[in-house]
């Protein structure tokens, strides 16, 4: 995949002012400045250099779990994590010698074959794809099973939302940080260690009785969908490829973005989106789980209008539009514009409550228009 | 919300009064606790032991609807230990030395009385969210749905202006709106008071700016609130297009409600499922659904966002723009010749300053925090930065004021109401999606173990609570979280109206009702009662 994109490191060299020092390392031959507090991985990160990681997510603090993000640095014997190493001034860091990528295939051949399953659904979670993409990149696919694997799935826990498959855990701990770090609720804990290792919660039972709100945080980190979201499981089977489209939670006031994902005409799940301003990845049990009202069986679809009987009948459009102006031209006619009152909405778009009042106001020439905020 | 979502992480001192927000808002509780795992102190105040109580470092249980009384002893401990902002107050505010004059009369031991807060713990949070370098301030609806809210807002206004905790990274007072869209409807002019962009009404420069834009005459009054208009259906209002809001659920005084929208002789509802509230229509206009239309909202944090359409809606339901430019039209009504939402939105922007500087497609990555007055300004993540929108900061002399109705001997409990994390309102949307009710599956009435004991009910058994306007049955559950003498439900279950009990008062100037405030009886009921309807 990426190579070190030295058209980018070549111009960054250029840009670097001569007057000043600032502080900068070596990066795969070229000089290259960072700012204090950087990693060895976010400086390679900005500069489009594509170094492979498991157990990282750029939410969280780093880790230095998997050994993945190892580069090779000039004066030490051993290479270093680069997502725990801090950059520092005159480094000498090369990150994809044949050493070390032969050390990455070796160690992900030696995950892949822990792992029961390798090329899972994408709909099991956001990140569900990065250690199979992995496993391609690196020619890491060894073909067998070896029976020995960290964590074993669980079988007990029946809530609808998240699935808890750990045969494919892979023990990065990216689903007990984020639930700790991201989402401050500690719900899930590490048991064990070794192969033995096992994630879970408290007491070992199930999240309903944990901590656990069912934010789906740890599902969308999994990197190997041990962790897999339940809900968008249930359209594995629905023809069509997986759509997204970019838009923001239709419920509280923080208006987190999302990706609506779909197939065809059906809308099957929610991921949250990492580069979301509001969010920034994060989302709660609603925006991420209850998104089922759309597609319900229940929605209005033909407009209804009162018959004669006193009950509601369908009608088409015409007819329910006429009835609706009809019904306000009377009401006007016999009581006066100040008859008539409008009340929008708090959860439709800003054209709608726009146009709300617009209607009230230029139609009718009043100011009888109001929102439900005070509800 | 003054300050960013962003800033959540950046207080010295947080005070969190009024606000469910690990349940409510549980996204921006997030950035919370990251502030106070950073070293952040955390001061709750609210009548119920809620989740954020447990994080804080001095947790204040005030009664319901006593906030104005703790909110003045702070203030009054800020003044007496001399943590005022000096410079602040004389470049930034008028009317401080009234204000300070005022707060003298009212010491924490005072406001213990009326609070039931130890003064003690009054005189800590005033000088921990005096000294602070930075100190924040969230609310929600525990602050404005009461008969003070106006009240309550401007006492907590006062405790920032004093301090100089505004328009400064990681200050501020931040109300959290409940709805995704609850803002915009305000910003794009859904108000009796306010054209788009909060332009008043009354103002005549305002009054010539419409008349122009939309080629009609429009009234020089404010027209009246929601809460007025039903209270005056049958009489003066007559006809009502109401889009996608189940009043009948999520108002208070459920009985008045109905009768009001019944004594209609013409409503039109526009909503994606047939609520209670539809079902009262004349006329009933099937809606496009969120993640079917394309559009824009405003969030908490005046962050102007595009939603966009992933799936067609069902049959022939349309978006809600386009139902009412179509009855506009059919009335003979000028300027809805709309066909795109987008046209909509740019009408929108010219219409009101606060988005003058935007248009549908410089929205495209939501960029922008309203206002943004012209082409080419960034937008403004903080308000009030280097002066208030008019000039200077106003303290107000706030009295206590007891709530509309306060407990006695009929009604000898206190009920406030709510939210939960797993509903979402009347539950139209939570509500039918599956597994929530895995997590929520019914009402349950939230009380002190020692009052289930002492009220002779059962935890998990049935009750009836009883207030000045009605009763419902609720299932009882045993809960720390209510303090002895006040219980908790919320409004989202149909089967349990809990508004129908609620509704004795409203603020008098946003007529907003006092929900979280209302005495009630309780009285242990038979098991297996089916739940009133
Ligand atoms: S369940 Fe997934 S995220 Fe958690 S440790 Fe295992 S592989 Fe990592
Ligand atoms: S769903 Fe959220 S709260 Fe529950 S374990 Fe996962 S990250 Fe933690
Ligand atoms: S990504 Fe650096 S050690 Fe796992």
């Amino acid at each position: 995949m990426s190579k070190p994109n030295r058209e980018k490191l070549k111009n960054d060299i250029n840009s670097v002012p001569t007057d000043v020092q600032p502080a900068a390392i070596t990066l795969d031959g070229a000089v290259v400045t960072f700012s204090e507090g950087e990693t060895i991985y976010d400086v390679a990160h900005r500069h489009g250099i594509d170094i492979p990681t498991l157990c990282y997510d750029p939410r969280l603090d780093a880790f230095g779990g998997c050994r993945l993000c190892i580069v090779e640095l000039e004066g030490t014997r051993n290479p270093v994590a680069s997502c725990t190493t801090k950059a520092a001034p005159g480094m000498d860091v090369r990150t994809a010698t044949g050493e070390i990528e032969k050390h990455r295939k070796v160690l992900l051949e030696m995950v892949a074959s822990e792992n029961r399953e390798l090329d899972v659904n994408p709909l099991r979670g956001y990140a569900s794809q990065e250690l199979t993409a992995l496993v391609e990149r690196y020619e890491a696919r060894t073909g067998r099973f070896n029976g020995k694997r960290s964590g074993a799935s669980n079988t007990v826990d029946e809530n609808p939302f998240i699935l808890r498959d750990y045969d494919l855990c892979i023990s990065c701990y990216r689903c007990v940080r984020v639930c700790a770090e991201q989402e401050g609720d500690y719900a899930i804990s590490v048991m064990n260690r070794g192969f033995d290792t096992q994630i879970t919660t408290e007491f070992n039972g199930i999240l309903k009785d944990s901590a656990c709100t069912f934010c789906g945080q740890c599902v969308q980190t999994c990197p190997t969908g041990a962790l897999a979201d339940k809900k968008a499981l249930r359209a594995v089977n629905l023809p069509g490829e997986i759509e997204k489209t970019r838009t923001i939670c239709p419920y509280c006031g923080v208006g987190c973005s999302v990706d609506m994902l779909t197939k065809k005409d059906r809308l099957i799940g929610i991921h949250p989106a990492m580069d979301g301003p509001a969010n920034q990845g994060a989302l709660c049990v609603k925006g991420q789980f209850a998104f089922d009202f759309v597609q319900h069986p229940d929605r209005l679809s033909t407009p209804l209008v009162r018959g004669g009987d006193g009950q509601l009948r369908g009608a088409s459009w015409d007819e329910a539009l006429d009835r609706a102006a009809d019904g306000f031209r009377a009401v006007r006619e016999k009581y006066g514009r100040h008859s008539i009152y409008g009340v929008a909405s708090g959860r439709a778009p800003n054209e709608a409550a726009y146009l709300m009042q617009k209607f009230i106001r230029a139609g009718f020439g009043t100011n009888y228009i109001d929102n439900c905020s005070r509800a | 919300m003054s300050n960013p979502l962003i800033d959540m992480e950046k207080p010295d001192v947080i005070f969190c009064i009024g606000t469910n927000m690990t349940e409510c808002h549980p996204v921006a509780a997030t950035r919370l606790k990251k502030a106070v795992a950073r070293g952040a102190k955390l001061i709750v105040a609210d009548p119920r032991r809620i989740g954020l109580v447990g994080l804080s470092n001095l947790y204040l249980p005030i009664r319901v609807g006593s906030d104005v009384a703790l909110l003045l002893a702070m203030a009054h401990v800020i003044a007496r230990e001399g943590l005022i902002d000096l410079e602040f107050i004389s470049n930034r505010t008028t009317d401080s030395e009234d204000f300070l004059e005022h707060v003298r009369a009212f010491p924490p031991e005072w406001a213990e009385t009326i609070t039931g807060v130890p003064a003690r713990d009054i005189e800590v949070a005033a000088l921990w969210y005096g000294m602070a370098d930075k100190a924040a301030i969230y609310y929600t609806l525990g602050i404005t749905e009461h008969i003070c809210g106006v009240d309550n807002v401007q006492s907590l206004c006062n405790l920032a202006l004093m301090t100089g905790n505004i328009g400064r990274e990681g200050t501020g007072i931040n109300p959290m709106r409940g709805q995704n869209n609850i803002q915009g409807a305000g910003d794009s002019g859904a108000l009796p008071n306010n054209y788009p962009g909060f332009q008043s009404v009354t103002d005549p420069a305002n009054q010539a700016k419409f008349n122009r834009l939309y080629g009609a005459d429009i009234d020089l009054e404010k027209g009246v609130t929601k809460v007025t208009a039903l209270d005056l259906c049958g009489e003066q209002i007559r006809a009502m297009l109401i889009d996608g809001e189940n009043t009948l659920l999520s108002d208070p005084n459920r009985a008045h409600c109905e009768h009001a929208l019944r004594s209609l002789d013409h409503l039109v509802v526009i909503d994606i499922f047939l609520t209670d509230t539809a079902q009262l229509a004349d006329v009933v206009l099937p809606a496009a659904a969120w993640g079917e239309t394309e559009g824009v909202c405003t969030n908490t944090e005046r962050r102007v966002q595009r939603v966009r359409a992933g799936v067609p809606p069902p049959g022939k339901a349309m978006p809600d723009w386009w139902i009412v430019a179509q009855i506009a039209k059919r009335l003979g009504f000028q300027g809805f010749a709309f066909g795109s939402a987008e046209e909509i939105f740019n009408e929108l922007c010219s219409a009101s300053p606060l988005y003058a500087g935007i248009d549908w497609d410089r929205i495209d990555e939501g960029a922008y925090q309203w206002p943004v007055p012209h082409e080419g300004h960034p937008g403004t993540p903080m308000l009030h930065e280097d002066k208030f929108e008019n000039g200077r900061g106003i303290f107000t002399r706030i009295y206590y004021r007891d709530p509309a109705e306060t407990i006695d001997n009929d009604f000898p409990v206190w009920l406030t109401t709510g939210r939960r994390l797993a509903s979402y309102h009347t539950r139209t949307q939570t509500g039918r999606s599956q597994g929530i009710d895995y997590l929520l599956s019914e009402e349950a009435l939230e009380v002190n173990p020692n009052d289930v004991q002492a009220w002779g009910l059962m935890d998990g058994g049935w009750c009836q609570m009883t207030s000045a306007r009605g009763t419902v049955k609720i299932r009882v559950k045993a809960t720390q979280r209510s303090p002895r003498g006040t219980v908790f439900a919320s409004f989202s279950f149909s089967d349990v109206p809990v508004n129908i009990l609620t509704g004795s008062g409203y603020d008098p100037v946003t007529h907003t009702a006092e929900l979280k405030v209302c005495p009630v009886r309780i009285d242990p009921a038979e098991e297996q009662m089916p739940a009133s309807h």
